[in-house]
């Protein structure tokens, strides 16, 4: 007892590094790079990979303990929720398009991010960078996970749910974001990182998160606003491992440099396209309004974002390519985008409606430069329409971008009132784009996208050939349910009689 | 506003998800259920992976095992994510009561030099074991197909990591920094630990998910944790005065315990899926376990000195006992 071993008391990032990367060796019975297959073709070099700083150290035992204090937390409120019927405490049933898209869209991407960040916790050549993978690959299944039981309850009362998991796969506004994923799985691990890890962790998480669990405060929407502080803990860390990562990628070799930026350019685009989803919520589907989506924009993408670029122009980083052309966009995307969704609102597992006029009035007021100019008559004309007894909508074919599968409905950069339209052929087929940015990112790597499953087109060929009521069919979609004008919905209709009952006496 | 609200009862317009509805009945689903079926894409997948075109992103066909449907292979423990958390998190606060009580008492000064270095000489090595099992079930989660056979396979991986972290606590306190410094040159260079590593090294390049669940959680720990835990730590050490040993590896026995309901779920129903299946398993657990049982002889010696090949093979036909009775014909 008196003679104890030599126990010096470790630091705590000395004892980290003992439980984690000292338990790699150097093998002998088999070639490093036959363990690590995928480690080397993207061009990246990495010299040492001792010189990871481990971006948080969180050893499982601590993990676990506090992981479950908030899943302990977080199930029993939303336990409470279901019980009390707390679905008729939001402000109005207009908000749950919002949850809808989220739930078809977002929510399976947070599955995809399981996987890609498992792949990712087994390709990379070092402990540190793997166990912190591995940790954001289980932190993403629970995030799938407690949105999906979130949501359940609403599914079990409104329109626009049930049918999540089919429409992931096949309706086309899902195509997005989906594709935005998929695109992110299939690229190597370490694009993979600057992808999820970076782009959309680091850079654009603030401007789905936040404005998202603000809109769900400001409506009422107890059991959304604890999956989203439930996770924010996680998300710090995923962010703290997205910026480790690019800055590890950055030191490790000057030549690392220009591929890093390529990916930038490239994710930055990818993913403030996939944030059109979210601009149509901010300005257009939250009856209780937090911010506007510019605002939202100049807080959580120009200062943080800007901030961020200032601080990795060290390493000869700038801003991503279509940094400038977004902050333009920003005060036309939402309108642009919603129009197109309510044209199309046959073909949306969520309702939209013509905003009112007290609407316009705020939309008016939040972009005093463009909405009455070029938005407030298209709404008056589709108003006016719609009073005469002939709603407006478009049952023409959209063309969809090959990168973004947005439908081209955005404007020309500089030139609010043309559409911006790009095209280029590839081995005598001729691909349709957005923007300048998709129709680069599509030329950088032309294999690739030409791949990507267009759901528009599909509805063309067979077996659907066109046949709309089919397409809904095999879509899920039940018609004149989960589809069309809010106005005279089941959603609105059962969710005023059930508020009535439990308001009235 | 404030809304007061009236306790009314409102009947649901539907009971759940179509995909469930589908599998399961118009029924209200549990949260098992909610958390793992069909979620992950099923259809229409974009790209093809850059890191091998040959592939698709979500691909069966990575494996010899065939199922008609992949989410046949569910967890008897049905663990999501929170059922998971809670139930580890309860395991660690006993570990932690464990290590705290060894530590008051410092019992871990008490153990006799001779078993201390026994101890040390056995489980520290074994952290980089549980580092290679930490890999191949990340890889199976990665590369596997179906939620409900790849998710278990993520918490199993972050219990691998956790098992190597107890283990080098064990390390930690019994001998310092130095003992894990001595534990890593007996992994890499003791020659009774070499058939391991390389089972681990090999292990490491088989890219078909269902074989590395096979070669890992069915063979190598289904011989490695009962010979090691029970029979040489709970059983040996503990008869020689180190009960405080096993204390601090109680998360092991317990978690094999629990985790093998899960590994012989889902042997069963894939045996259960086609006679091609069952023999595809058998030739692999033949295959792997001849090498582990290669591997842990010399282990197994260099902890006791009498009846070695009695305890490995008594361990042996226990193991075949249980994957005979899975209906995998050995």
């Amino acid at each position: 007892m008196d003679t104890p071993v030599n126990k010096k008391k470790l630091s705590l990032k000395e004892k980290y590094s003992y439980l984690t990367r000292d338990l790699a060796w150097e093998p002998s019975y088999q070639k490093k790079e036959d363990l690590f297959p995928y480690a080397t073709y993207e061009g990246i070099k990495v010299h040492d990979w001792e010189k990871w700083e481990d971006p948080f150290r969180l050893t499982m035992d601590a993990y676990w303990k506090y992981q479950a204090e908030k899943e302990r937390k977080f199930y029993a409120i939303i336990d409470a929720f279901a019980q009390n019927n707390g679905h008729l405490k939001i402000t109005d049933a207009r908000y749950l398009s919002a949850l809808k898209i989220f739930l078809q869209a977002i929510s399976p991407g947070e599955y995809a991010a399981h996987k890609g960040f498992a792949r990712a916790g087994r390709e990379f050549p070092g402990v540190g960078p793997q166990v912190a993978c591995q940790m954001q690959a289980i932190d993403e299944i629970r995030h799938a996970q407690t949105q999906i039981h979130a949501m359940s309850n609403y599914n079990k009362f409104y329109s626009g749910f049930h049918a999540f998991a089919d429409q992931r796969d096949r309706i086309w506004y899902t195509s997005v974001a989906r594709s935005f994923f998929d695109d992110a799985m299939s690229a190597g691990p370490f694009e993979f990182m600057i992808a999820i890890g970076f782009s959309f962790e680091y850079v654009l998480t603030n401007l789905l998160f936040v404005p998202f669990m603000s809109g769900a405060a400001y409506n009422g929407d107890m059991s959304t606003v604890t999956f989203g502080f439930s996770a924010q803990s996680d998300e710090a860390r995923h962010m703290t491992l997205g910026l480790e990562c690019i800055k590890f990628m950055l030191e490790q070799d000057p030549a690392n440099v220009e591929i890093v930026q390529k990916w930038i350019d490239k994710w930055f685009w990818r993913g403030f396209r996939v944030l059109g989803l979210v601009s149509t919520m901010m300005d257009y589907m939250l009856p209780k309004r937090v911010m506007s989506w510019r605002e939202a924009w100049d807080i959580y993408g120009e200062e943080n974002g800007g901030a961020l670029f200032n601080d990795l122009a060290r390493y000869g980083i700038r801003p991503p390519k279509g940094w400038k052309d977004a902050g333009e966009a920003v005060d036309h995307m939402s309108h642009q985008f919603m129009l197109a969704l309510y044209q199309w609102n046959f073909g949306t597992a969520f309702h939209s409606w013509i905003p009112s006029d007290e609407d316009m009035d705020w939309l008016s007021k939040k972009y005093p430069d463009t909405f009455d100019k070029y938005y407030r008559p298209r709404w008056e004309h589709i108003k006016k329409m719609d009073e005469a007894g002939t709603p407006f909508n478009n049952f023409g074919l959209a063309k969809l971008c090959q990168t973004c599968q947005l439908p081209t409905v955005f404007s020309e950069p500089g030139d609010p009132s043309s559409l911006c339209h790009r095209e280029t052929e590839y081995k005598g087929e001729t691909y349709q784009f957005c923007s300048d940015h998709c129709c680069d990112i599509f030329k950088e790597e032309p294999e690739k996208f030409i791949q990507a499953w267009l759901p528009m087109p599909a509805l063309f060929q067979a077996p659907l050939n066109g046949d709309l009521e089919a397409w809904m069919e095999w879509a899920c979609l039940e018609n004149g349910s989960d589809n069309g004008d809010f106005k005279g919905s089941h959603d609105q209709v059962s969710f005023q009689k059930w508020r009535e009952m439990t308001t009235s006496n | 506003m404030q809304i007061d609200l009236r306790t009314v009862s409102i009947e649901p317009v539907r009971k759940t998800f179509d995909h469930l509805a589908r599998r399961f009945g118009d029924k209200p689903a549990s949260r098992y259920q909610e958390g793992s079926y069909d979620i992950q894409a099923a259809e229409n997948l974009h790209y093809r992976p850059t890191w091998d075109p040959d592939q698709e992103l979500y691909d069966p066909n990575l494996s010899r095992i065939r199922m008609k449907d992949w989410y046949d292979l569910k967890d008897p423990r049905q663990f999501y994510y929170s059922t998971y958390t809670l139930a580890r998190s309860r395991q660690q606060e006993n570990m932690e009561a464990n290590f705290a009580f060894v530590e008051a008492r410092g019992l871990q000064d008490m153990l006799a030099d001779e078993l201390k270095e026994t101890a040390l000489s056995l489980l520290v090595p074994l952290r980089h074991a549980a580092w290679g099992a930490n890999q191949n079930n990340t890889l199976v989660c990665g590369y596997g197909f179906g939620v409900v056979f790849t998710q278990p396979c993520m918490y199993h991986a972050m219990d691998n990591l956790g098992i190597s972290q107890y283990l080098s606590r064990i390390g930690l306190l019994l001998g310092g920094t130095d003992a894990l410094g001595k534990g890593k040159d007996i992994w890499i260079n003791d020659p009774a630990w070499q058939s391991l590593r390389r089972y681990v090294e090999d292990s490491m390049v088989i890219r078909d998910p269902f074989e590395v669940f096979v070669l890992q959680n069915v063979v190598l720990d289904g011989l490695l944790y009962p010979i090691v835990y029970e029979r040489l730590v709970d059983t040996y050490l503990a008869s020689q005065g180190g009960q405080a040993v096993a204390m601090l590896t109680q998360f092991m026995t317990n978690w094999f315990t629990e985790s093998k309901k899960w590994t012989t779920g889902v042997l069963k129903v894939a045996a259960a899926e086609s006679p091609e299946n069952a023999q595809v398993l058998a030739d692999w657990i033949n295959h792997w376990s001849d090498r582990a049982v290669s591997a842990l002889l010399p282990i197994v010696n260099s902890v006791v000195d009498e009846r070695v090949d009695e305890l490995v093979s008594e361990e042996l036909d226990a193991f075949r006992a249980r994957i005979v009775k899975t209906g995998i014909p050995l």
